[in-house]
């Protein structure tokens, strides 16, 4: 659609703008002026310079909290990714079943996050969980309080059972876009059951599963409640994923400082990736 | 199925065109149906289907449970089942205070969010302005924010408001990321909307608000109401924020969910219970938005 060009739609901009500022911009200055000073208490601030973003950029914490996001992200998208599609490609296509299938995957999205982790925190419980019982039960020794590995399995297929449905749910309604006539096409030149998908359903697909890869990979890079609630980032440091570290420093040991940089930093690989995003996004609209 | 297919195919022969289309349509119905190899493509969706409701019901079957049954000895369902658990929270009003304040800011929150969002995403669907392309990805950028970066210097800015522990702290809170979420996705359905209705409206005399409330908005309801429907479930699901600016008079039942540890140990039925009720509201409205999930998860993109 071509639009006019009128500079008076600043008005109809101007709630959200002002909403926004009130709870983005004027944080996010609170953030960058504390990363660059220093308190002794009493509200007495004096300038740090960069003293903060060194220390944060030097220290192993920071590092390993968010190399650790980094693997864990990885992980996800590899998992729920292919698994996603493979179930939007054996979803049902018409009748009853669509409309059921489609409730039902959506459940787990609209669990408050808390709950999610009461959810996996109970069921993965050696003693009253069923999962864990079973799995001790076979023989396996599981317990995800104590040993780093299987917190990690846990928090991970706690994730995939979360959010894997979003990707089923987007591919889904990619696939579901396809006309008849590709699929006819296909069937005249004899196209086995993979070239369909390789040449005809995936490129379909293209566009719903970059916003799914990217959404996954942006929730997951900025995790928090779920994996709080299971392992409260343990055992030791295990699962502490940024967020977790960055409340812990910042609520917990009241240190504000480091707390802001690491904010701060945190907010720029966001941004990057938001920027990526958006710049993909309307590219690929402007090419269609 | 090959041989009803191979009678049509000579069908096509004889009747011509209208059959021919009638077989194609048939074969691919049958490509959409997975081809003709996989007879048990209904296991998949079964099997994963039945992955995700295991836990649920999991946490169903303790909320009807005893704490000693819970304790003592694992059982597939409530051997001696009970409403304790229910009972509790509904007359304790520590716990049913916690799903009012919860239900009461998000809800202030989706009105609000919902509110500002249109008239912006009206601006966006059909003018080009100064920094319209920056002020998109500007908001963009708030929906993608952590909001661990944000609990800090929210507590501090609505300290100084005196919004702590008040509904107003956690509605206005949760449009950081609500707002932008509302306009891609309101700005989504109103692309859809032909401008020659805009266009007709003006011609005829219709003042811009009352276009907008009397025309423009019956066209897009179902974008409303899905617009609605993520910002309450966004709101409804975050926690961070919500634990961090309220202490005791306008706490989410997600933090209150947290004081089921006592002196006595795990209160895992009550919990339990708790975590049952939470799922309701979303249960509840999802089928009216079970259309239009994907594209409200997906901002509005798809």
């Amino acid at each position: 659609m071509d639009k006019t060009w009128n500079n008076r739609a600043w008005f109809l901009v101007l709630p959200v703008l002002v909403l926004v500022a009130f709870s983005a911009v004027i944080p996010l200055m609170t953030v960058v002026n504390y990363s660059v000073q220093d308190t002794f208490g009493n509200n007495q601030f004096f300038w740090n310079g960069v003293d903060w973003y060194q220390e944060l950029l030097a220290s192993s914490r920071f590092w390993e909290s968010m190399f650790r996001n980094l693997i864990f992200s990885a992980i996800i998208l590899a998992i729920e990714v292919p698994l996603g599609i493979f179930i939007a490609l054996n979803m049902p296509r018409r009748g009853w079943g669509v409309p059921t299938c489609l409730v039902l995957m959506a459940l787990p999205l609209l669990v408050p996050w808390n709950v999610v982790g009461t959810i996996w925190q109970v069921f993965g419980r050696g003693d009253i969980g069923l999962l864990g019982y079973y799995v001790n039960a076979l023989g396996v020794d599981y317990n995800y309080v104590q040993d780093p590995f299987d917190a990690w399995v846990t928090v991970i297929v706690m994730d995939v059972w979360h959010w894997t449905s979003l990707v089923v749910l987007l591919c889904y309604a990619g696939l579901v876009s396809i006309p008849d006539a590709f699929y006819q096409a296909a069937k005249i030149d004899g196209a086995s059951r993979w070239a369909v998908f390789r040449y005809i359903q995936l490129p379909k697909m293209q566009r719903v599963l970059l916003i799914a890869v990217l959404l996954r990979f942006m929730d997951s890079f900025m995790i928090y409640t779920e994996p709080f609630v299971v392992t409260g980032g343990g055992p030791g440091n295990s699962t502490t994923f940024m967020s977790i570290d960055l409340v812990k420093m910042a609520l917990g040991e009241f240190n504000l400082g480091q707390a802001a940089a690491m904010s701060l930093v945190y907010f720029l690989i966001i941004l990057l990736l938001s920027w990526a995003f958006y710049t993909v996004m309307t590219n690929y609209d402007a090419e269609r | 199925m090959a041989g009803v297919n191979e009678r049509t195919g000579q069908a096509m022969d004889d009747a011509g065109a209208p059959a021919a289309n009638a077989a194609q349509e048939q074969i691919a119905r049958r490509m959409r149906r997975r081809g003709d190899e996989s007879r048990w493509w209904w296991l998949v969706p079964t099997l994963y289907i039945v992955f995700l409701l295991v836990p649920i019901y999991w946490l169903v079957n303790m909320s009807f449970k005893t704490n000693r049954e819970i304790v003592t000895g694992l059982t597939l369902y409530p051997h001696q089942p009970t409403l304790r658990n229910y009972a509790i929270i509904f007359t304790d009003p520590s716990w049913y205070s916690g799903y009012i304040n919860s239900i009461s800011y998000v809800v202030m929150n989706m009105v609000i969010s919902v509110a500002v969002a249109l008239p912006a995403a009206y601006a966006f669907s059909r003018y080009r302005f100064l920094g319209d392309k920056h002020l998109f990805f500007w908001l963009l950028t708030n929906r993608m924010a952590p909001p661990a970066v944000f609990a800090l210097p929210f507590f501090q800015l609505y300290s100084a408001f005196g919004l702590i522990d008040t509904y107003w702290a956690v509605a206005l809170a949760h449009c950081l990321f609500n707002v932008p979420l509302a306009v891609w996705i309101l700005e989504g359905f109103m692309s859809g909307v032909p401008k020659e209705i805009d266009e007709t409206a003006y011609i005829d005399g219709y003042s811009f608000p009352r276009f907008f409330v009397r025309i423009f908005m019956p066209l897009i309801a179902s974008g409303i109401g899905v617009a609605c429907f993520f910002c309450f479930m966004f709101s409804w699901v975050e926690l961070l924020l919500a634990r961090t600016l309220t202490t005791t008079d306008a706490k989410p039942i997600a933090a209150v969910m947290t004081r089921t540890v006592s002196a006595a140990g795990m209160d895992w039925g009550l919990l339990a219970a708790a975590g049952v009720l939470t799922l309701i509201p979303g249960a509840l409205v999802i089928w009216f938005v079970r259309n239009y999930i994907a594209k409200g998860f997906a901002l509005g993109r798809v």
